[in-house]
């Protein structure tokens, strides 16, 4: 019943933009959603249905660079994925970090492993690789040496 | 009184995770904590897209020493999930036991350490002796004391043989005396409390900003725990439950920590009993293109893998999330206001690595020289315990 009820409120919240919501399964949801809506649909699962941010996903899909902000809602055991779709020519997105405290880090890692400019993030410094690390070499893009 | 910076790491060949905690301090007060993480990275996501799908379970079983069992629990469920197979019972048993046997081992081990740091030294040597009946367990069940290779995509890897039943549960109830008497020891104890109660405190707010998980989040009254909250293995087939306690200090941990011994004990002994016969083994080949999301909660809390396949021998995308990533975050609000004396405590609260704390050393700012290390660190912290003491007369 949540489960349907907050789907529901993604899609209501998104209208049209929302491309795809798959459920495959029983407790795994990805909802594809274009970029500029993200903030807007992280505040309404962290702050009113209070889902916890497991983490996100980077990948380099080849033609396109997307990340994946997994959302776990602990009562209902259900992990609500958004899919953020990036143009390789704009890699940028807005960051969640002044939402919640939790995304500082794994920003931090996505922006030196793939490349991906976070606006709005506070401190988007290196977390893992050391700072003398090349410019523009980003380890987990496909082009990548 | 100037500013202060204590360096902590980042590393040491004994270390788990190697991390690095530059402590700001004035005086004996913490002023605020820089976490510096990737001493050690060793990019095991992008290893694991030139693994096979089977070896990949090999490979994220490396990632820790002491959780071993916990990656390749969560990698599994990952791929079953891709797949959206049924696993057989039997291996669903055998993986609960192993993840439980690890919990305790780990939970000892934490244990083990916390009494070293407090100055209860007798805590650290008992909770180590108690380990070994749970590594001894490992070593006839798997064949190893660490890294046992036992999870498989759609099964377990080694079947666990009947005869070896009536050992492993009476050496498991033969633990029980010895956990009550950590209990006692812990809380009863008025020189225990008074260093750990109130000390390190993260409210229910903190665990959700900073999204702590495992026994740091539980001892904060957030009561999530991945084997209740969303059921794989045989962990919704067993009756067990959720421990959690309000207080949010490192008190509280230490208590989730020794109560969640018993639980884990349940658990396998119901395993034991109720493990049907049968095949171990689904016997998948191959991975079709897909995702999959699997989770389990390891000693720390919850690890998450995302495997992205398309359709070849290997992942496309393996994103690994261990516990420590979200938790250690956490130190920097637990930490700040605290005194030097309790800081050792505090960060080794979330359990992350303890070694680490043996590089400690105060370095005045200004100059470069060194007034303390790691040693003195830990002294100083067993002194404030040794003056509780004689101030409540325990000597």
């Amino acid at each position: 019943m949540r489960q349907e009820a907050i789907i529901q409120n993604i899609k209501v919240r998104s209208d049209k933009d929302l491309s795809e919501v798959i459920h495959k399964s029983k407790n795994r949801v990805y909802c594809t959603i274009n970029k500029n809506i993200l903030p807007q649909i992280a505040r309404y699962l962290f702050n009113e249905e209070k889902a916890r941010f497991s983490i996100a996903s980077g990948v380099d899909t080849r033609k396109a660079v997307e990340i994946l902000y997994h959302f776990s809602i602990d009562e209902i055991g259900l992990i609500v994925t958004l899919r953020v779709i990036l143009d390789k020519s704009n890699l940028e997105v807005e960051s969640l970090t002044p939402l919640m405290k939790c995304a500082e880090w794994i920003e931090m890692e996505i922006h030196e492993m793939l490349g991906v400019n976070f606006k709005g993030h506070p401190n988007l410094k290196h977390l893992l690789l050391k700072d003398d690390w090349p410019k523009g070499n980003y380890p987990l893009r496909r082009d990548s040496n | 009184m100037a500013h202060k910076i204590i360096p902590i790491g980042p590393y040491h060949p004994l270390q788990e995770e190697p991390e690095f905690f530059k402590l700001h301090v004035d005086g004996e007060t913490v002023v605020d904590i820089d976490i510096e993480i990737g001493y050690n990275h060793r990019l095991i996501e992008k290893i694991a897209e030139s693994k096979s799908f089977d070896q990949v379970t090999f490979l994220v079983e490396r990632i820790c020493g002491i959780c071993s069992t916990s990656h390749p629990f969560a990698y599994v469920n990952a791929i079953d999930d891709l797949l959206g197979i049924q696993v057989p019972e039997r291996a669903l048993y055998i993986r609960t036991i192993i993840g439980e046997l690890e919990r305790i081992h780990s939970h000892l081990l934490w244990l083990g350490l916390a009494g070293h740091f407090l100055g209860y030294n007798t805590v650290w040597m008992w909770a180590w002796r108690y380990r070994e009946p749970v590594l001894d367990i490992f070593e006839r069940v798997t064949g190893n004391r660490q890294s046992y290779a036992m999870m498989k995509p759609g099964g377990a890897r080694r079947d666990m043989l009947e005869e070896d039943f009536p050992w492993i549960k009476k050496t498991l109830k033969e633990l029980i005396p010895k956990f009550d008497m950590f209990k006692g020891a812990v809380m009863d104890d008025p020189v225990i409390h008074a260093r750990t109660e109130g000390v390190g405190v993260l409210t229910k707010e903190d665990i959700r900003q900073y999204s702590a998980v495992g026994p740091t989040a539980r001892a904060s009254g957030v009561a999530i725990d991945v084997r209740k909250d969303d059921p794989y293995a045989a962990y919704d087939k067993v009756e067990w439950k959720v421990i959690t306690h309000e207080g949010g200090d490192v008190y509280s941990k230490a208590v989730v920590r020794i109560l969640e011994l018993y639980e884990s004990i349940d658990i396998i002994l119901q395993c034991l009993d109720k493990m049907p016969k049968g095949p171990i083994d689904s016997g998948i080949k191959d991975i079709p293109p897909g995702e999959g999301i699997g989770r389990h909660e390891a000693p720390r809390g919850e690890v998450i893998h995302y495997v992205m396949s398309d359709g070849g021998n290997s992942p496309a995308r393996h994103k690994i999330r261990a516990p420590s990533f979200m938790n250690i975050a956490s130190n920097k609000k637990a930490v700040i206001g605290e005194t030097i004396s309790d800081a050792t405590i505090i960060l080794a609260a979330v359990d992350p690595c303890y070694c680490c704390t043996e590089r400690m050393a105060v370095v005045d700012y200004k100059t470069g020289k060194k007034i303390m290390d790691g040693q003195d660190l830990v002294r100083l912290s067993q002194e404030k315990t040794e003056k509780i003491k004689s101030k409540l007369g325990r000597r």
